[in-house]
């Protein structure tokens, strides 16, 4: 077996006296897309900021590809933020040569051919665009990467249905046997015949880890239906 | 577009099912050469590795066969082929029947359905613009 590109050890995260994430074991190999799901404040977020480097555990540790939070980590790290950060003032084009300078795994030419595609106006200032098409440019940056482990905390929650297709199908395109997608969103339905596993994370706690085949293999069921009989409120 | 896909079963079972058809009804003739797994996995919208299991499950079977270094392709053995078309054709009908039998018809009276809709479909042949 070779290393994990992500591995929890223990992790626990508490803000103030609340526990976010609470003794999280969790150990994923490469070359999988997998699903992070659970109902909201479930902790989906805060495991990806944590992998991040952008919080810092309370306990135990997270490694990426053998590495803690740090350098070495974020140049594998391909990260899709709940909230985009590009500043407003800047043009797409401005945010792509952004990255670009950034990061060494950035393929230029692969951005600008999806911005195409998703009919991005490249010259556009970032505060006349759209919340959706911001997310857009923000999905174009992140997947352009070449990473080893690619945390997209809900990348289709706020674009049409047809931009939908176009970033599962560029998820899809861009798989590689080396690196994994980590995927939180709630809209399972949507995301599930891409997943080869999934993750189901409530209170902060591991609820199942397993692939997508067993389960239904197993019980017959989709992820969308065990998902609902699972955290059924 | 993409495929569309019941909760009931593996996806990868439902891919290969998929795949079989496009073989059986001419999408992907005898001895042709099939998309690769990447660009099955794009055409059907489904992960890598599903596909990569859906192949797996149809090579075992004979129906497709991997070239070195050229790809996969469908056999140019004609028995495999019908001996799949024979199975798909066995389990349509099984199928058709549980449903019939659900809806409170014998094999007899099915049977006198099927006729009478062959009858009037011209033999089976279905009109193009129904």
């Amino acid at each position: 077996m070779s290393e994990p590109t992500l591995e929890c050890r223990g992790l626990t995260k508490y803000f103030g006296t609340n526990p976010a994430l609470h003794n999280l074991n969790i150990s994923l190999p490469a070359g999988k897309i997998i699903g992070l799901l659970g109902p909201n404040g479930s902790g989906k977020t805060t495991l990806i900021k944590l992998a991040c480097g952008l919080l810092t555990p309370s306990e135990g540790e997270v490694r990426v590809c053998g590495y803690a939070p740090g350098v070495e980590s974020k140049a594998l790290v391909s990260y899709l933020p709940e909230r985009t950060y590009l500043p407003d003032w800047m043009t797409v084009m401005e945010c792509i040569r952004y990255f670009q300078d950034f990061y060494a795994d950035f393929d230029y030419e692969r951005a600008v051919s999806m911005l195409q595609s998703l009919q991005v106006p490249a010259n556009a200032v970032m505060k006349t665009l759209s919340k959706g098409t911001k997310e857009k440019v923000q999905l174009v940056l992140v997947m352009s990467r070449r990473a080893r482990l690619y945390l997209l905390d809900e990348p289709i929650g706020g674009v049409d249905p047809a931009a939908r297709d176009y970033i599962l199908g560029t998820i899809l395109k861009n798989y590689s046997e080396e690196s994994t997608v980590l995927i939180s969103t709630h809209l399972i339905a949507d995301v599930e015949k891409v997943l080869d596993e999934f993750i189901f994370i409530q209170n902060g706690q591991l609820v199942s880890y397993a692939s997508t085949d067993s389960l239904r293999e197993d019980l017959g069921k989709s992820i969308d239906q065990y998902f609902r009989e699972v955290f059924r409120c | 577009m993409a495929w569309q896909f019941s909760n009931d079963k593996p996806i990868y079972v439902q891919v290969s099912d998929q795949i079989v058809s496009g073989i059986l009804t001419g999408t992907f003739k005898m001895g042709e050469k099939l998309p690769s797994v990447r660009e099955f996995a794009v055409i059907a919208a489904v992960n890598p590795n599903t596909v990569q299991k859906a192949l797996s499950e149809l090579e075992s079977v004979g129906l497709i066969e991997t070239q070195r270094n050229t790809g996969k392709y469908v056999t140019q053995e004609g028995s495999i082929i019908e001996t799949a078309r024979t199975k798909r054709g066995e389990l349509l009908a099984t199928e058709f029947l549980k449903n019939m039998a659900a809806l409170g018809y014998t094999g007899q009276q099915t049977i006198r359905l099927i006729e009478a809709a062959c009858k009037e479909g011209g033999d089976g042949h279905e009109r193009a613009d129904a």
